[in-house]
């Protein structure tokens, strides 16, 4: 439990400022109220994320790491999309003869196009949701589990 | 033309919008509920929403218009909407959702915490909504001057009035309703009617779309000519034509070449080729970039994700709209498609965008069931207008009631609706010429340009500082906006010129990233202290909130 003394929650006023926002001591900072949520901060159950809301360096890591996760598969997936849809232009462009092919009558240009990009476009934006829900799963995982 | 389904069906449309307007608004209490619907609608309607205000007027006439033009490489307009949702979906959809902005300014203002960047972002919206609105209105202008025969002013002011009217009283929570039961309009209108145009064209013997010695007039017609171009008649002689112009064609008579229009089998049929059309090439790819990225960047589609309940419904949701809005653009290719054979008079008289609405009748005849399908066709059209216009004005109206008037209340945003309703009702009624869809792209480049490298270097990387931010805008944001005035209103380029002014995405969003990130390495001590809170607020899954 040695990361434990690190943590400065103990030190909060009180309760209601613990729920009131992680940062529980000194002034507020003045905040605009605009049309959206702005000036709401995120209501963390004290104790358990202690890490996450008061910036220890275990929490920055934590956070790093989920952004990086998130990101390199979203780089992923519009690579794949990058490779087969971009690359169709240019593809058609350096073989023409592919853009001549017809497959049922129609010009394979036509078919890819005009039918068959919509259902890929789903099924990438489909194998993303999946992913990222995961990707979230693991973080909250390692974020609930009681000791490290 | 008198049809005398047209008016009925379109009066229909508008008072059924207006009635759904009206229900929402005795639901509409509070000032929450009025500006973003309390945030309890629930995600099916929610993404039938976000479609019914997407799908708009380039998506209904533009896409067939430009298909039945120029073949083959505008296929990437209706694959870029579409795929548009894709990369929101990967990069800004739960981030921006868990942000809780509202509008772009606010997610200025909450990332960056710059009041200045606000007011340039502002400066933007209000610019790249009032753009996409005169195509819009335009629209409505056309539609009904070809069907019911009205004046071209008669459309825009109509559509023009219900919206802002309905925008101001309704709010939020009324556009949700409306919007999504125009999703299913605007699918029905195009789907029925296509079904029965097929049916008509097997049992006219499958007539070849790029017949090998050019296409033919299938009745006698007579066109009158409504912009500037040259024809090549079949013996080889040219013709000049101006607007007025009345043209006879007999009975299978062929086509003339008409200028600035894919004619041959080969230019219709097939894509850009390397070497002989380059610059085709380039605007494809400008138009792929400008399409992908420029949807995240729209100012009614960011507004849309605050009434998710949170990260991941955000998420889901754009899923069911990537697939509905997929769904929908299967259709306006038929029509592209199918104009070529029943209605090539259109590509003379250069009204490609009205291909859509003419078609039922072309194809199917003047009896009753061309006549009924053409109201639905219309009916469907003004559903596009009246969705999308309204989901640009209530977000207009919204920046321009908190960020110029500096008000939240409701008359605040009521005042707003007007101003913003005004401004491109006058702009419509002064251009006509360009294509709908074009229109729309050029805001789309805008919006890759100036928004969308600052919504993915905001949410995913933590060196971005607020003068890199506005460097990025400004400069890639206003190379794009410089292409658009000189596309618009500047003279006439050839060439290279010409390509980059008129497909501006490829270069201007290089651009925009590329300063953005340079400027804020240069001023890195400018980056936000709580960019650790930011993150963690952005990125952290919702199940870790309570």
């Amino acid at each position: 439990m040695a990361a434990e003394d690190a943590l400065p929650a103990p030190r909060r006023p009180d309760p209601a400022g613990a729920s009131d926002g992680p940062v529980g001591s000194g002034p507020p900072a003045r905040t605009r109220v605009v049309l959206a949520e702005v000036s709401r901060r995120p209501h963390w159950p004290a104790g358990t994320h202690t890490e996450l809301t008061q910036q220890t360096r275990v929490g920055e890591a934590l956070v790093r790491g989920l952004v990086r996760a998130q990101l390199a598969l979203a780089l992923q997936l519009s690579a794949v999309v990058m490779v087969g849809l971009g690359g169709l232009p240019w593809l058609f462009a350096i073989a023409p003869s592919v853009g001549r092919m017809t497959v049922l009558g129609v010009n394979l240009p036509w078919l890819l196009l005009g039918v068959l990009s919509f259902p890929f476009l789903v099924a990438v934006g489909w194998t993303y949701v999946r992913l990222a829900e995961r990707n979230e799963q693991d973080f909250t995982d390692l974020v609930q589990r009681p000791e490290r | 033309m008198g049809n005398d389904f047209v008016v009925p069906a379109i009066v229909a449309v508008t008072l059924v919008t207006v009635a759904i307007g009206f229900y929402g608004l005795r639901l509409a209490r509070t000032t929450s509920d009025f500006l973003v619907a309390s945030r309890v609608v629930s995600p099916t309607w929610n993404a039938a929403a976000i479609g019914g205000e997407y799908l708009s007027a380039a998506s209904f006439l533009g896409v067939a218009g430009l298909i039945l033009k120029y073949g083959v490489d505008v296929l990437w307009y209706p694959v870029g909407f579409a795929a548009g949702y894709l990369a929101l979906l990967l990069f800004v959809a739960a981030p921006l959702r868990r942000s809780g902005a509202f509008t772009l300014p606010d997610f200025c203002e909450l990332r960056l915490g710059s009041r200045r960047l606000r007011t340039l972002a502002t400066i933007f919206v209000i610019f790249i909504g009032w753009l996409y609105l005169v195509p819009q209105l335009q629209g409505a202008g056309l539609t009904l001057a070809t069907l019911a025969g009205s004046p071209y002013p008669v459309g825009a002011l109509v559509v023009a009035a219900v919206v802002t009217a309905n925008v101001a009283l309704g709010g939020m929570r009324a556009v949700t309703f409306v919007q999504a039961f125009q999703y299913w309009l605007k699918l029905t209108a195009l789907a029925v009617p296509a079904i029965f145009l097929a049916l008509q064209w097997q049992a006219d013997g499958r007539s070849a779309v790029t017949p090998p010695d050019g296409s033919t007039f299938r009745t006698a017609t007579t066109v009158v000519v409504e912009q500037r171009a040259v024809l090549t008649l079949a013996d080889g002689q040219t013709v000049e034509v101006r607007p007025g112009d009345e043209l006879s064609f007999a009975e299978g008579e062929p086509v003339p070449e008409v200028s600035g229009v894919a004619n041959g089998a080969t230019d219709w049929l097939l894509p850009s080729a390397a070497g002989s059309d380059d610059r085709g090439l380039f605007g494809t790819y400008s138009l792929i970039l400008a399409t992908f990225l420029g949807t995240m960047g729209l100012p009614h589609v960011l507004v849309r994700f605050y009434t998710n309940p949170d990260g991941a419904s955000a998420r889901r949701t754009t899923l069911v709209v990537l697939a509905l809005v997929g769904v929908f653009y299967l259709l306006p290719t038929i029509y592209g498609v199918l104009g070529r054979i029943y209605t090539p008079q259109l590509l003379v008289t250069g009204q490609t965008d009205a291909v859509v609405v003419l078609l039922p009748e072309a194809a199917l005849g003047a009896g009753t069931t061309g006549r009924l399908l053409a109201a639905l066709v219309a009916a469907g059209a003004f559903a596009a207008f009246l969705s999308t216009s309204s989901g640009l004005l209530t977000s207009v109206a919204g920046v321009i009631s908190t960020d110029v008037l500096g008000r939240g209340s409701v008359r605040g945003f009521r005042l707003a609706t007007v101003i913003a309703g005004v401004v491109p009702t006058v702009l419509a009624l002064n251009v006509s010429g360009m294509d709908v869809s074009q229109v729309v792209g050029l805001a789309f480049a805008v919006a890759a340009s100036s928004f969308c490298p600052l919504l993915v270097l905001g949410i995913w990387w933590r060196g971005l500082t607020d003068a890199g931010a506005a460097a990025g805008i400004l400069v890639g944001g206003g190379a794009a906006v410089t292409s658009v005035l000189i596309t618009v209103l500047g003279p006439g380029l050839t060439g290279w010129p010409a390509t980059l002014i008129a497909q501006p995405a490829a270069w201007t969003v290089p651009l925009a990233f590329t300063v953005m990130i340079a400027v804020s390495l240069a001023t890195r001590r400018r980056a936000p202290a709580d960019i650790g809170r930011t993150m963690l607020r952005l990125h952290a899954p919702d199940a870790l909130r309570s």
